[in-house]
């Protein structure tokens, strides 16, 4: 499994970054504040971001760092406040949900696993960048506003619509 | 050099430990948290197969982007949700939300 594996720095820097995505995520799973949870969400946005820079799509990484870590953690952090924010949960009693809830998703993690490494799949080998010395916004914004400038303007409708309706259900009714 | 299979497994994982936590947590917040990180994971797997797939190009990061203002919006509707059902019911428990349930 893991034979072929040399340490340059990139393999290094990704097991590092991954391993602390993980470790963020099973402290979201494990730990038993609320508050906690949500700003250990947050670790796990930052480490996707310097994934996301792995994977060459560094104008990609900061709108996560921006709109993941920084806007989603801090409205979730808003939204905790507002609600009940010194909830504490209580350790779960074993019952069956969570057992089948456990089986389901490390089923569904082994079956995608096993394609990925056992199933006798050839990825396409590694290439060098192909955007090699190109500026990456430059692209995106070519891209976006050429080929996909309809799905753009229709993502500003989605937006406008998901504003005023946050706003409407939000709202406190006048008695 | 890296491949893509590093990228799925991790994205594996991660989408694992989104489901787990949307499937047995009790506060509404925590579920919504759990499924941005499932969103994250399959953001993460979009861009591997955009640099290191067959054919490299810019579709993966543009799907990405896409992805991101939908998974925002959804986030925003979902607490606007939250805040208005705890106004009503007072509580923020997953398991009291039961108005729909047959």
């Amino acid at each position: 499994m893991f034979s072929g594996i040399e340490f340059t720095g990139q393999n290094i820097a990704f097991f590092l970054i991954s391993m602390f995505v993980i470790a963020c995520g099973v402290m979201m799973l494990t730990l038993r504040k609320v508050l906690y949870m949500a700003l250990s969400v947050g670790g796990v946005f930052i480490g996707v971001a310097g994934i996301y820079i792995m994977l060459e799509a560094e104008f990609l990484a900061f709108i996560q760092i921006l709109l993941y870590a920084g806007a989603i953690t801090i409205m979730m952090l808003f939204a905790i406040m507002l609600t009940r924010h010194d909830e504490v949960e209580k350790p779960q009693r074993v019952t069956a949900h969570p057992v089948w809830a456990a089986i389901g998703a490390i089923g569904i993690g082994a079956i995608i696993l096993y394609v990925t490494k056992f199933a006798g799949l050839r990825w396409p080998s590694a290439t060098d960048s192909p955007w090699e010395g190109q500026d990456n916004v430059k692209l995106i914004g070519e891209s976006l506003f050429g080929q996909y400038v309809i799905p753009f303007e229709l993502v500003s409708l989605v937006l406008i619509v998901a504003l005023v309706g946050a706003v409407t259900l939000a709202n406190k009714e006048e008695k | 050099m890296l491949s893509v299979e590093q990228f799925i497994t991790l994205g594996a994982i991660m989408f694992c430990i989104g489901l787990f936590g949307a499937l047995t947590k009790r506060n509404i917040i925590i579920v919504l948290v759990s499924v941005e990180l499932m969103l994250n994971a399959v953001n993460i797997n979009l861009l591997a197969f955009a640099r290191y797939g067959l054919m490299p190009s810019m579709n993966g990061q543009i799907f990405t982007l896409f992805a991101m203002t939908i998974a925002a919006a959804e986030l925003a509707v979902g607490l606007a949700i939250l805040i208005s059902l705890y106004r009503n019911r007072n509580t923020s428990d997953v398991r009291d939300q039961d108005l729909m349930k047959w």
